[in-house]
């Protein structure tokens, strides 16, 4: 679904990311950990190309991205939500409009109908007409998993989803990536919150990623 | 030329949704409405001017260039004898339709404006005018003028060319004129445009980033910026012209005389060519905000 074969990523400084060699399988869950300024985000973004490698090679979906036109990239990114940690929204919009903004610019507004059940499910019924900038820090997180999750993609990619929210509300994100991945999507989450790594590989087979020394490697068995 | 084709298209049909995904309220959008106006005011006036002067070119060119006139300078007692002979080499030269000399009162009538209606004029050694229409085909000037100095030595023929062609010519250069200035206020309003719609996908530089990341194509988020600047230009425009045919409808008529300022308006179906300024600037608001919005959207990312 996701392969980097000996990728790697630099900025005008040198290496941030190198050799990265891994393959994302159909259905798993993947914890991404690291320090502030390991290349969590940077490798989420090179996996929904965003950022293309500088070295080597990333597949998205058995296409290599430095062959995708600018509207396949697009094509691919209907495949797969994305959370992103400051929850960009378009703060004009009601919260009803931003979650189905992946339907709107995809031309599919008649399937706005599961709409109130997707909000429902996050537990934002209530706040559909609402605007982004008058939530909480909880809710955002929420409304953006849920227009991550609004056009059925086949991954989803979180980048520290609940480094804003309390623990009650982390524990509550969790448990919607975890209902997600039980329904066969590819999970990635990017986090240093170890806690909530544990908490969530009591409830599923997630494998743990971590980035050391500019390489990305599985963690061992101390989490 | 088939995917403009397929993006104008998109741009017409009506999304309220993807109208929405961009912030409604915007300087940048409000300076292009503006600026269509004004410069469809500015020109409804150009293209007044620019009609105006063809008509003035086209009137000077045909009265004058179908009359010539031939002027007999003789003594006295020859005089008719010449013009006799002038109007008998007339009459037998293919292409003139007519020829008559003018009375003594049509002669008074010509110079009384210079001299005033109480003139002698059979006091004065004035030459005989004899007035000459051509049929459509024209004659030979040159064989006329020889056959002319054969037969009347004092016979002049004045075809009216040194008069007509610097008249029709500074028609011309004002017609030219008028649509030079429709030229640079398309390139105006194109320029204004342009720089409105790299200001406001500038200021929306966050919005572009999040319907790139939900999966917008370039073309998606390109149209909704193209959308709103191109139906501004087209009401600003079109509130513009209306405002402009108002002004030139105020302008004072035509005098009898045909003055060129009081000639300065629109006739009959020309009153139609200013309702082509709003879709005209429509046109140019698409191209220009659809070639930035290109361009910058490559540039962002």
């Amino acid at each position: 679904m996701i392969a980097f074969d000996n990728a790697a990523y630099s900025y005008g400084g040198g290496d941030l990311l190198s050799e990265v060699s891994l393959r994302l399988a159909t259905g798993s869950f993947h914890f991404l950990t690291g320090p502030s300024g390991s290349g969590k985000s940077t490798f989420l973004k090179l996996c929904y190309a965003e950022l293309l490698p500088t070295s080597g090679r990333v597949t998205l979906f058995d296409r290599d991205v430095r062959g995708l036109s600018r509207d396949e990239v697009a094509l691919t990114r209907r495949r797969i939500g994305v959370v992103h940690q400051d929850c960009q929204f378009l703060d004009h919009l009601p919260l009803a409009a931003n979650v189905a903004l992946p339907l709107t610019v995809a031309g599919r507004n008649g399937a706005v109908q599961d709409l109130t059940d997707l909000l429902g499910w996050v537990g934002l019924g209530a706040l559909a007409g609402a605007l982004p900038p008058s939530l909480s820090g909880g809710e955002r997180q929420r409304a953006a998993l849920a227009r991550a999750v609004i056009m059925g993609p086949d991954v989803i990619l979180a980048d520290e989803p609940t480094g804003n929210v309390d623990w009650d509300m982390s524990l509550r994100l969790l448990t919607l990536l975890v209902e997600l991945n039980k329904m066969g999507k590819t999970i990635l989450v990017a986090t240093h919150d170890l806690n909530l790594i544990r908490q969530a590989k009591a409830q599923v087979a997630a494998r743990v990623l971590r980035i050391s020394k500019r390489r990305i490697q599985l963690a061992g068995a101390d989490l | 030329m088939k995917r403009p084709l397929a993006f104008a298209r998109g741009l017409i049909a009506t999304d309220p949704q993807a109208d929405r995904v961009v912030p409604p309220v915007g300087a940048s959008a409000r300076l292009t409405g503006l600026v269509a106006g004004a410069m469809a005011f500015l020109a409804v006036f150009a293209l007044a001017l620019s009609l105006a002067a063809g008509r003035l070119a086209d009137r000077w060119g045909d009265a004058l260039a179908r009359t010539a006139t031939v002027r007999i300078s003789a003594p006295e007692d020859q005089m008719a004898l010449q013009t006799d002979a002038v109007l008998a080499v007339l009459t037998a030269t293919p292409g003139v339709a007519s020829a008559r000399a003018l009375t003594i009162e049509e002669q008074q009538a010509l110079l009384a404006p210079w001299f005033g209606p109480d003139l002698p004029v059979d006091a004065l050694p004035l030459p005989q005018l004899i007035e000459v229409v051509e049929t459509g085909a024209g004659y030979d000037g040159e064989g006329l003028r020889q056959r002319l100095a054969a037969e009347a030595p004092g016979a002049v023929l004045d075809d009216h060319d040194r008069w007509r062609k610097p008249l029709v010519q500074a028609a011309g250069r004002l017609r030219t004129l008028g649509w030079v200035s429709m030229a640079l206020i398309g390139g105006v309003v194109a320029a204004m445009i342009t720089l409105a719609a790299n200001a406001a996908l500038s200021a929306n530089a966050q919005v572009i980033r999040v319907l790139r990341l939900v999966g917008a194509r370039d073309t998606y988020i390109a149209r909704a910026f193209v959308r709103r600047f191109t139906l501004r230009a087209f009401w600003g425009a079109a509130a513009g012209s209306v405002a402009g045919m108002i002004g030139v409808a105020l302008l004072p008529r035509a005098d009898a005389a045909g003055g060129f300022l009081t000639g300065l308006g629109f006739q009959g179906a020309g009153w139609l060519v200013p309702l082509l300024l709003p879709p005209l600037a429509g046109a140019v608001a698409f191209v220009a905000t659809r070639t930035a919005a290109f361009a910058k959207l490559r540039e962002l990312t």
